[in-house]
């Protein structure tokens, strides 16, 4: 049987392969071929398009270059967004590669955050890190490690390195036993017919009672619509890493093995595909 | 750690065992009758039952308990008969003991009790020193008493031989009565105990038991050990008063309660005495109120008094076995038990329940709080107390089924005895059928829980109670009727009364007021035989509902859980539909080369060689074909100017740890460095700081050659001297031919762990036995020990311990004055010294071998080296260094005697425990991975020299179910199976044995065949493959079997090594070889312990050509026996090959170097 480890690393080397192509209104001197990637699920649009960028700038004049977004089948996507909820919340069930339209132009500044630079994912990624282990461990963790530990989660993330990553993220992953998990469980879940961005309350992983409480439980109080009546067609599909756990998985295990390197369980709930 | 028993009996006279894995009572159902006290050790457990005899039960185990009975047929020659049994009129008889002083003809022998029988008839011992004799067993002599010869000669004129018959040990797992003494009957026991099994090794499972009569006599019970389970009488000892209680620890102290209240301490208690030989006296902990209750371990002591408080002792220790001051404790007990480990139990005063003294670790022995155990008995409901007491009675040991018609006794009350407050008269009831009532007395069941003092009348008043079962009640304790109810005390007075007079109180109510069981009431707990530490996970404080929740987690492990599976198939189901058709997509993230840098000292390579500090770097990157790779860089200073060394990671074959007592360093090999014998030697500044070295280095190393995971189930194992365990995936190019791959390319990584030995087969099951003889199975997972995280499976990994001792020696020389003393001559060596006598080792300046052991006992003499001892444990020579024997003879100027001392060590590793029987060897038979066999035969051998058999060992249940025993004559150091299941094996005087007919339906065969030594050489060490089977002798000199199925011939006896080799360590194979030599030279160093490969060994050229030299430097053993591996060769046609496709097993182990070769 699988180890459990496995799953780490299945979860980390999930790729998207993606085909970029350059937004027609765009101004070039030539026509722009569509670039071909595989983008990893758990890292940020605007951390792994420099070869995107630098591949459509050839085409380009300087001065027709404003901040690069990208969108899809109109939705503009949102870089502080993990890759693999972008797509499994806009996306899944369609045909691959994924098809993203890259902007130079008409930056969308409602929808989208700006991205000057690296350091702003950074920071984003950091505080994703610390409001979760807020969640967990009231903080300790975090708290407890040094600057060049914060480092080397995020030099794991920006370089694909998964050993270096999680050498350090193992501490946010642990838990006294007696206790049976962490306080609360650090999850958001996304669904496409919102205008609210995302769902995120207070959870525990195990019940007063001390049992553990599972997928099914949180949907329960979080997104009732989520879990099919008796009887009924399955209206959603609840994805996690573009899988469909079951609705009796653990969320402590969830919450360990699936979450994405913020430290987060990002649930996306999307209408199930009619055909 | 094994599961073991914690004994409990209650107030109706059940017995209870609650086992360390358990979360419920476990109702000991054979008892025939109550039972009033227990006390356990490991191996079995003592009562007193109601008819105040004492009964044995002894735990069944795989090894049966066997005696073997002996006796000696003697016969003169004489020119009319030729030999016959008419013997000279001075002579012996013809049937005696070895001496010939004692007359012991066959039907002499008798059964020393019902619980034991005949193995089977008298047989004639063919085996003579070692050596098969000719003749029916006779061996022969110029006369009685002489050297005796197997051989007859012309001047033979007496002959002897040696008749053996085994008798084994029946009542396993039952109460067994223990036959009362004849005429010296002790007066009825009231309080037992038993222990002593850390006085002495020999002779093996010695036990002390101590027992308390009625009158307040001791008495010892000479003569416990592992083949006379119960002992052969009972010794009065005297005393210096009447005493109650008694209380025996695993070592050297015991402690008794005296009826006044004071406590006595027995001193003197050694090896060779171990009923001891004085007694002192220890005040009461409290000046006004005497204690009524003790209880002791290995170096400590609890007591109770009579107002129930609780005392610990402090300083005692073997050589202070009174100690020194008493501490008062938390807690009102009216009893408590010391059990192994020094861990505490207790029944409290207020509502007996059994509590655990938590928090009891070996630098805090008095632990941190009480805690209650709460676990349910087996059947609660089932047995509805019969006529039921009046639980308020905490006095009562046993209520309920009482005779219907009953008789008033003859009851003599003793007032004298009774003490001050809660004064109690004993009534000791004659006849078995008395028993004494007090009236019932209906009390308010809310006040029952606190209990009170039921008065009863002095004379004992009868009340026939309802229930039928018949109960023989011998004697009883009243308390005396004082006419006023005392809640608060109650309990307390009823208390030391019990305690006091050890004998029951009981009072009967009509009917119970609640279930009995409800609450069960606790008499009397002992955890002798309870193996549980400080770091141990009970589960027997959770409440019920906590209780089934974590046994149905446990049934059903998260690994078998749909939700797993489902999620492991979704994630390769995604792997398949967004990954595997887009390969050729560039990835958005380059890989670039990650450096950890650190500082490090290295032993350097030039001379002077010493440590020097150094940068250390590791450079990680992507190699070619996407696989990691690294390169590691040590940058030192050469003459003021700047220089570094570096390897390659996919060249690093290996990377050792060498903890030793200063620093933490470790060893990197490569190809050449191993040729070499020159490891790149490093130290870190810190335990931790290595260990995040050593793991980064190996997962590093691992990637670099594609190796994640477990190791494979062909994979060769081997095990260093400091007991690390290594593995290496064997290539298919291993045996090629002509050019097989150098043993000095093997890339071996580390598993958790800490193994003596370890063995496998490729079937996948690997077993491994411990310094301390512990048995462990391999459970599939990797990493463990200082692996973490990534480089460690989450599941199989165990916590696994492991014990050896630290010798250091005493040396005296004699001098005409003062005799032997401590003052040697200029030249001698150290007076405190190792082994060598080159290193100065004392008592307190001796550490243990790394940081990672920690001394777990004293420094006790050794009395187990090899030579013998006399009884201080000295050995004596005429000089330094020497030979050494066991008496002292005129020549001998110089003596030295052995100081051991236990450290231990705590790990992690993918094993898992097999107890009980702690092993010396093991061999599994060797098969094709694609074998079909479904149960793998495996042979070990016992610590004590047992041949076992297992049972139900498959790829699933590597662990097996059970040992079945093969009996011997003379106990076995060396077992190995092969291909056919061919058991051959290495008595402890060197002889080597067949063992025939074993087979599928058959696994332990039937009997065992002498072979006879090659040149009459001693052997060691055996080991057996498709068709060779090679041993190694005492010199370390290899021979060579060849084999063939149906016949055994000595094939040739050859020298295999080479000369530089001086010692082998064994080996043996299918087709090929490999073994351990010492001594092998490399181009820069020599290295001791290094892996060996015979090269050009072939079906018609068994002895092979050439050796290959491998790892080395510390290695202790070795097996390839997973290796299933053809080698690519010209097969000939089978010769009636039972297992067609064999592979080549072989397993190289040491042999102890302090090995005690008993002769037989």
């Amino acid at each position: 049987m699988a180890d459990d480890k496995d799953v780490l690393r299945d979860v980390w080397y999930g790729r998207i392969p993606t085909c970029f192509t350059l937004n027609q209104d765009e101004v070039t001197e030539r026509e722009a071929e569509p670039y071909y990637l595989l983008l990893p699920r758990v890292s940020y649009l605007t951390l792994v398009t420099d070869k995107v960028k630098k591949h459509f700038l050839k085409v380009m004049k300087a001065e027709d270059v404003e901040e690069m977004w990208f969108e899809y089948e109109g939705t503009p996507l949102k870089w502080h967004y993990p890759i693999g909820v972008l797509f499994d919340l806009h996306a899944s069930n369609t045909i691959l590669p994924w098809s993203i339209t890259v902007h130079f132009k008409n930056f969308p500044d409602r929808d989208l955050l700006h991205c000057p630079s690296n350091s702003v994912i950074e920071a984003h990624f950091m505080s994703s890190i610390k409001e979760a282990d807020a969640l967990k461990h009231k903080s300790q963790v975090v708290n407890d490690m040094q600057k060049k530990d914060h480092k080397q989660l995020w030099m794991g993330l920006q370089n694909d390195k998964f050993d270096q990553f999680w050498a350090m993220n193992r501490k946010l992953m642990e838990y006294p036993t007696e206790e049976g998990g962490f306080r609360y469980i650090p999850f958001r879940i996304y669904q496409t017919m919102s205008d609210r961005p995302f769902i995120q309350k207070l959870f525990r992983p195990v019940s007063p009672e001390g049992s553990a409480h599972t997928l099914g439980d949180l949907l329960k109080e979080m997104y009732p619509a989520a879990i099919p009546n008796e009887g009924e067609q399955k209206r959603y599909q609840v994805v996690i890493h573009g899988i469909e756990p079951l609705l009796e998985t653990p969320l402590q295990w969830l919450s360990e093995h699936l979450s994405h390197p913020d430290n987060f369980l990002h649930i996306c709930v999307i209408p199930t595909p009619t055909d | 750690m094994p599961v073991s028993l914690l004994w409990a009996v209650d107030v109706y006279g059940r017995v209870y065992s609650l086992s360390t894995a358990g979360q419920q009572w476990e109702q000991c159902r054979d008892a025939q009758m109550e039972i009033k006290r227990v006390t356990a050790v490991q191996q079995c457990c003592w009562g007193i039952a109601c008819d105040n005899s004492i009964y044995l039960n002894v735990h069944a185990s795989d090894l049966p308990v066997r005696y073997q009975e002996e006796t000696y047929e003697n016969q003169r020659w004489n020119p009319v008969d030729g030999f016959s049994d008419r013997l000279l009129p001075s002579d012996r008889w013809q049937w005696s003991d070895i001496t010939g002083l004692q007359h012991q003809p066959l039907d002499s022998f008798q059964l020393p009790s019902s619980s034991w029988e005949w193995e089977g008839d008298w047989y004639v011992d063919e085996n003579f020193e070692g050596e098969p004799t000719e003749k029916e067993g006779w061996t022969y002599a110029i006369d009685f008493p002489a050297n005796y010869t197997k051989d007859k000669r012309w001047n033979s004129c007496v002959r002897r031989r040696r008749w053996l018959r085994y008798r084994r040990y029946k009542a396993m797992d039952t109460w067994a009565k223990i036959p009362s003494q004849q005429t010296t009957l002790p007066d009825p026991f009231s309080d037992i105990s038993c222990g002593g099994w850390e006085i002495s090794e020999e002779p093996r499972g010695r036990l002390s038991l101590w027992a308390v009569s009625l009158q307040g006599k001791v008495w010892f019970r000479d003569g416990i050990y592992h083949h006379n389970p119960e002992g052969s009488l009972w010794e009065e000892v005297p005393l210096p008063g009447e005493v109650v209680q008694i209380s025996c620890g695993p070592g050297d102290l015991v402690w008794a309660v005296l009826w006044e209240g004071q406590l006595i301490v027995r001193e003197g208690i050694s090896r060779d005495c171990p009923k001891g030989t004085s007694w002192a006296v220890v005040e009461s902990p409290s000046p006004d109120v005497g204690a009524t209750h003790v209880a002791v371990g290995v170096s400590v002591v609890w007591a109770v008094t009579k107002d129930s408080k609780v005392w610990f002792r402090r300083g005692v220790n073997s050589h202070n076995p009174c100690g020194s001051g008493w501490i008062s404790m938390v807690g009102e007990m009216i009893m408590i038990n010391v059990g192994l480990n020094d861990q505490v139990w207790g029944i409290s005063s207020e509502d007996r329940g059994v509590y655990f003294r938590q928090g009891v670790t070996s630098s805090e022995l008095s632990g941190k709080t009480w805690k209650a155990i709460s676990v349910p008995r087996d059947g609660d409901r089932s047995h509805s107390s019969a006529s039921a007491s009046s639980l308020q009675s905490a006095g009562c040991f046993f209520c309920g089924e009482v005779r219907a018609q009953s008789v008033v006794s003859d009851v003599e009350s003793d007032t004298e005895k009774g003490s001050a407050d809660g004064a109690s008269c004993l009534v000791t009831s004659a006849s078995p059928e008395s028993f004494v009532d007090a009236p019932s007395d209906p009390s308010d069941p809310s006040t029952a829980g606190e209990g009170g003092v039921r008065s009863s009348s002095a004379g004992g008043v009868l009340s026939p109670s309802q229930s039928g079962a018949p109960l023989e009640w011998s004697n009883v304790d009243l308390e005396e009727a004082q006419g006023q109810q005392v809640p608060a005390g109650a309990v307390q007075d009823s208390t030391d009364t019990c305690s006091l007079s050890s004998v029951a109180t009981y009072t009967l109510a009509m009917e119970d007021p609640y279930g009995a069981d409800e609450h069960p009431l606790w008499a009397w707990v002992s955890g002798g035989g309870c193996n549980v530490d400080s770091h141990y996970q009970l589960n027997w404080f959770n409440s019920m509902a906590q209780s089934v929740q974590s046994m149905s987690l446990s049934v059903t492990p998260a690994q078998t859980a749909a939700w797993r599976k489902q999620i492991f198939e979704q994630l390769s189901e995604r792997t398949k539909r967004e990954m595997d058709n887009f390969r050729h997509y560039e990835q958005a993230i380059e890989q670039s080369v990650w450096v950890k840098k650190g500082t490090m000292q290295w032993w350097r390579d030039w001379k002077p060689h010493k440590w020097i500090d150094v940068h250390f770097a590791l450079e990680q990157f992507s190699g070619p074909e996407g696989n990691k790779d690294g390169i590691l860089f040590i940058y030192y200073n050469f003459y003021e100017e700047k220089k570094y060394l570096h390897a390659f990671i996919n060249e690093v074959t290996i990377l050792v740890p060498v903890l030793n007592d200063s620093k933490h360093t470790f060893a990197i090999y490569t190809p050449e460095r191993t040729k070499q014998r020159w490891p790149i030697r490093l130290a870190a500044a810190t335990e931790l700081e290595m260990h995040d070295w050593l793991a980064l280095l190996s997962v590093s190393c691992c990637d670099s050659r594609g190796i994640h995971g477990p190791p494979s189930k062909q994979a060769i194992w081997s095990t260093t001297c400091k007991g690390d365990i290594f593995v290496s995936e064997p290539s298919p190019a291993l045996e090629a031919m002509p050019y097989p791959t150098p043993s000095d390319q093997m890339f071996w990584r580390q598993v958790g762990g800490h193994l003596r030995v370890v063995e496998c087969n490729s079937v996948g099951i690997v077993w491994g036995i411990g310094y301390d003889h512990i048995a462990w199975a391999y459970t599939g997972g990797y990493g463990g020990g200082f692996f973490q995280g990534l480089a460690s499976s989450t599941d199989n990994i165990y916590t696994q311990t492991d014990v050896k001792s630290v010798y250091i020696y005493e040396n005296q020389r004699w001098n005409p004055v003062t005799g032997y003393t401590n003052r040697g001559l200029p030249t001698d060596r150290y007076m405190w010294s190792d082994a060598s006598g080159l290193h100065e080792c004392t008592k307190t300046n001796t550490k243990p071998p790394s940081p990672q052991w920690t001394w777990v006992s004293d420094w006790v003499i050794d009395y187990s080296v090899s030579g013998g001892t006399d009884r201080e444990g000295w050995q004596y020579a005429a000089d330094f260094p020497a030979s050494y024997h066991g008496h002292k003879t005129m020549k001998d100027f110089v003596r030295r005697r052995r100081w051991a001392r236990k450290c231990k060590l705590t790990t992690t590793g993918p094993w898992q425990e097999i107890p009980p029987i702690p092993l010396s060897d093991v061999t599994i038979l060797p098969c094709a991975a694609q074998s079909s066999m479904e149960v793998v035969p495996l042979w070990a051998i016992s610590n004590k020299g047992d041949v076992l058999c297992r049972l139900g060992v498959t790829a699933l249940t590597p662990a097996g179910s059970s040992w079945l025993h093969v009996g011997t004559d003379q106990p076995f150091k060396s077992i190995s199976i092969g291909a056919a299941r061919q058991v051959w094996a290495i008595a402890r005087d060197g002889s080597a044995f067949y063992r025939g007919s074993v087979s599928e339906e058959n696994p332990a065969g039937d009997c065992w065949y002498h072979i006879p030594s090659p040149s009459k050489q001693k052997l060691k060490q055996v080991s057996v493959g498709r068709t060779s089977v090679y041993t190694v002798d005492e010199n370390g000199k290899k021979t060579h079997f060849h084999m063939n199925l149906t016949q055994l011939t000595l094939d040739d006896y050859c020298s295999l090594l080479k000369e530089e080799i001086v010692t082998g360590i064994l080996i043996t194979l299918y087709d090929t070889v490999w073994i351990i030599a010492d001594k092998v030279q490399g181009s820069h160093s020599l290295s001791c312990g290094t892996v060996c490969h015979r090269l050009g060994v072939q079906p018609m050229e068994p002895k092979g050509q050439s050796w290959d030299y491998g790892i080395g430097g510390g290695w202790d053993h070795i097996t390839v026996r997973g290796n299933s591996m053809e080698p690519p060769r010209i097969r000939l046609p089978s010769l009636t090959d039972p297992l067609p496709a064999l592979q080549s097993p072989i397993s190289v182990r040491n042999t102890e170097v302090n090995g005690n070769p008993v002769g037989c």
